[in-house]
């Protein structure tokens, strides 16, 4: 088996990253790809991939490997690449994923190319495409030895349900004793609560620039005025000024609205690949050289604090 | 408790970010700036050091510029630098690097190793996992919050589902996110005072360090070939003189958004 996709897993399903990942892997790799499954209690999800088109599946089970954390994740994958052969390995990149590749890739002295937004693989070779330098050019990556491992960004392909089934091998592994060393204390499952930002035309998101929880008034102020909801940063999430449920980006939500204004965020990747799709891009930000501005239709360079009221005012107007 | 902070020296955000197209990697020719997210990482262990005494002590690997860059967490408040650097270090990918990184690490024993988010000229988010691993040290990732309490750390970090908490004995690896805290800026006295502090550079000899496994011979990756991006087209961008507002909603207008 040349290609092995990590098949990451909550509650019982895996996740569509993962299965945008191997779809593309069954695509341009054949049958030559596996599947590659870990945690407790993971049989039914294992066979579940099956039905995404791969018929090989090695599931790596046991109480260990309950929680979510990438260490264990690291001995599991370097036990099916033996017992597999593989030389390529594929992740879908998240919060987990990032953590056991680049673990994995010290342990095997192995190449990790990451933010990969597209790949080929020919004759059991793997060449991919990311895009660099906050998406400034666009870089063709290879590996110079085996086994070679791919991080692909968040988004890059969608899952294609083929119908089928998968034959599941288990894998037995040896912990090494570091790796299991932190412990998951607690996990946080977060609700959503409010309306959702998936289906709204327009969308004002904050950021940091908003300098203060209370510097969300205007983005709510301005939402309402253009009759759109309120999303935010990670980086406002986890400084606890604005719900999880509204976090736009990599780890939070993916959205497609009409229009998305952008105040006080400097355009990360990890947040551009949630709200890339948007129908028009609005950005205003006081730093002439923020990223956003890359990718923004319309920036405006200036203080939020003076634009944002004013353009709620006008909004208001128009709409009456 | 000693505690090392892994700080990258990036090219400064008004110099712009390029690839050098004759050797395919970043042109670091352009003025340095210590990679932002790091600042942060500077600031979570200067309050552990506040709270619970110690030494930090910034670590980097990189070209000797990126002493300049070191000199500004001295300037924080960091105790001491230790700048790992070597002619032949140039071009070392993930793999390389945390193989470098490692070995000057081994070398500090600290309690406690801190990473910063991400740095700006890869967007990697990576480099912890792979030194953790060489290390053989437990690590937690993402940290939004971090305690430190006897001989152990818990982290609370975010993730697709929700929060984590996850805790780890000492010594551990911890990568914080850019939320954990609001990073102090130097006084004057830091910055005059950062000057005398010890900064030392160590070659990869120094660390008993395989250069095979270093630079361009360490790395696992290439860089094959190099293209734009596909262009946007279209994109308008202002400068606010007061209009700025009345210029949007008028853009708005004929585009039908409103
Ligand atoms: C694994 C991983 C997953 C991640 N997932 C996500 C995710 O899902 N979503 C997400 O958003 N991020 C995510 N991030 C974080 C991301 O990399 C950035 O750190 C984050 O998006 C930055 O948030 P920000 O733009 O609010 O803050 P900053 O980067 O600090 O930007 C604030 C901006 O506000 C501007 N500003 C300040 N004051 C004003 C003013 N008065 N007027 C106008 N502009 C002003 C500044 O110029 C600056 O550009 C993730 C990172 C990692 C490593
Ligand atoms: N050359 C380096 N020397 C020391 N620390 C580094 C270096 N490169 C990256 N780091 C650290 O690793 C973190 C993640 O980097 P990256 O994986 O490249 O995005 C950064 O925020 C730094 O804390």
């Amino acid at each position: 088996m040349s290609t092995l996709v990590f098949l990451e897993h909550h509650d019982g399903l895996i996740q569509k990253g993962s299965l945008g990942v191997l779809a593309r892997a069954l695509a341009v790799g054949g049958q030559d790809v596996a599947g590659v499954i870990v945690g407790h209690g993971v049989a039914d999800a294992a066979a579940s991939a099956g039905a995404y088109g791969v018929s090989n599946v090695y599931a790596v089970d046991a109480p260990e490997f309950e929680a979510p954390l990438p260490q264990p994740r690291v001995d599991a994958l370097e036990a099916v690449v033996t017992a597999s052969g593989a030389t390529n390995i594929l992740f879908a990149a998240s919060v987990l994923s990032a953590d056991v590749a680049a673990g994995l890739s010290a342990r095997l002295d192995a190449g990790l190319n990451w933010d990969i937004t597209d790949f080929e693989i020919d004759g059991g070779e793997l060449t991919a495409r990311r895009p660099a330098l906050g998406d400034t050019v666009l870089v063709t990556v290879g590996w110079t030895t085996t086994p070679r491992i791919a991080l692909v960004r968040s988004g890059a392909f969608e899952p294609v349900e083929t119908g089928g089934s998968a034959t599941v091998k288990d894998v037995a592994v040896t912990l090494r004793e570091y790796s299991t060393a932190a412990q998951m204390v607690e996990q946080a499952q977060e609700q959503a609560s409010g309306p959702s930002i998936e289906d709204a035309d327009v969308i004002v998101a904050g950021g940091r620039g908003l300098g203060a929880p209370e510097g969300f008034k205007l983005a709510e102020e301005l939402a309402a005025a253009l009759g759109g909801a309120v999303a935010a940063t990670r980086a406002v999430v986890d400084a606890g000024w604005y719900p999880y449920s509204t976090q736009v980006g990599q780890t939070g939500k993916s959205v497609s609205p009409k229009l998305y204004i952008a105040l006080g965020i400097s355009g990360a990747i990890q947040h551009k690949v949630g709200m890339q799709n948007s129908g028009a891009i609005v950005a205003i930000n006081k730093d002439p050289n923020a990223p956003i501005f890359d990718f923004a239709d319309f920036g405006i360079v200036g203080d939020l604090n003076a634009v944002a009221p004013k353009l709620a005012e006008l909004a208001r107007a128009r709409r009456g | 408790m000693k505690i090392a902070v892994c700080v990258k020296q990036v090219p400064d955000a008004t110099s712009g970010r390029k690839l050098d197209p004759t050797t395919n990697r970043l042109d670091r020719s352009g003025e340095g700036a210590l990679n932002a997210t790091d600042v942060n990482a500077v600031e979570e262990a200067l309050r552990i050091k506040e709270a619970h005494g110690g030494e930090v002590v910034v670590v980097s690997f990189g070209p000797t510029k990126a002493l300049d860059s070191l000199r500004k967490a001295l300037a924080m408040g960091a105790d001491r630098a230790m700048l790992v650097s070597d002619d032949a270090a140039a071009g070392s990918d993930l793999v390389a690097t945390s193989y470098a990184l490692a070995k000057g690490l081994e070398r500090e024993g600290a309690d406690l190793i801190l990473f910063g988010q991400q740095s700006s000229d890869s967007d990697g988010a990576v480099l912890w996992a792979a030194v953790a691993d060489r290390l053989q040290r437990p690590v937690i990732s993402q940290v939004a919050e971090l305690t430190v309490e006897g001989a152990s750390v818990t982290g609370k970090r975010q993730t697709e589902f929700g929060y984590d908490i996850i805790s780890a004995p000492l010594p551990a690896v911890v990568a914080v996110s850019d939320a954990i805290n609001e990073p102090r800026y130097p006084s004057l006295k830091g910055i005059m005072g950062a000057k005398s502090k010890p900064a030392e550079t160590l070659s990869l000899a120094d660390l008993g360090a395989d250069p095979a496994l270093v630079g361009a011979a360490g790395s696992r990756t290439s860089v094959l070939t190099l293209a734009p991006p596909p262009a946007k087209g279209n994109q308008i961008k202002i400068e606010d003189d007061g209009t700025a507002a009345d210029q949007l909603i008028a853009w708005l207008a004929e585009k039908k958004l409103l």
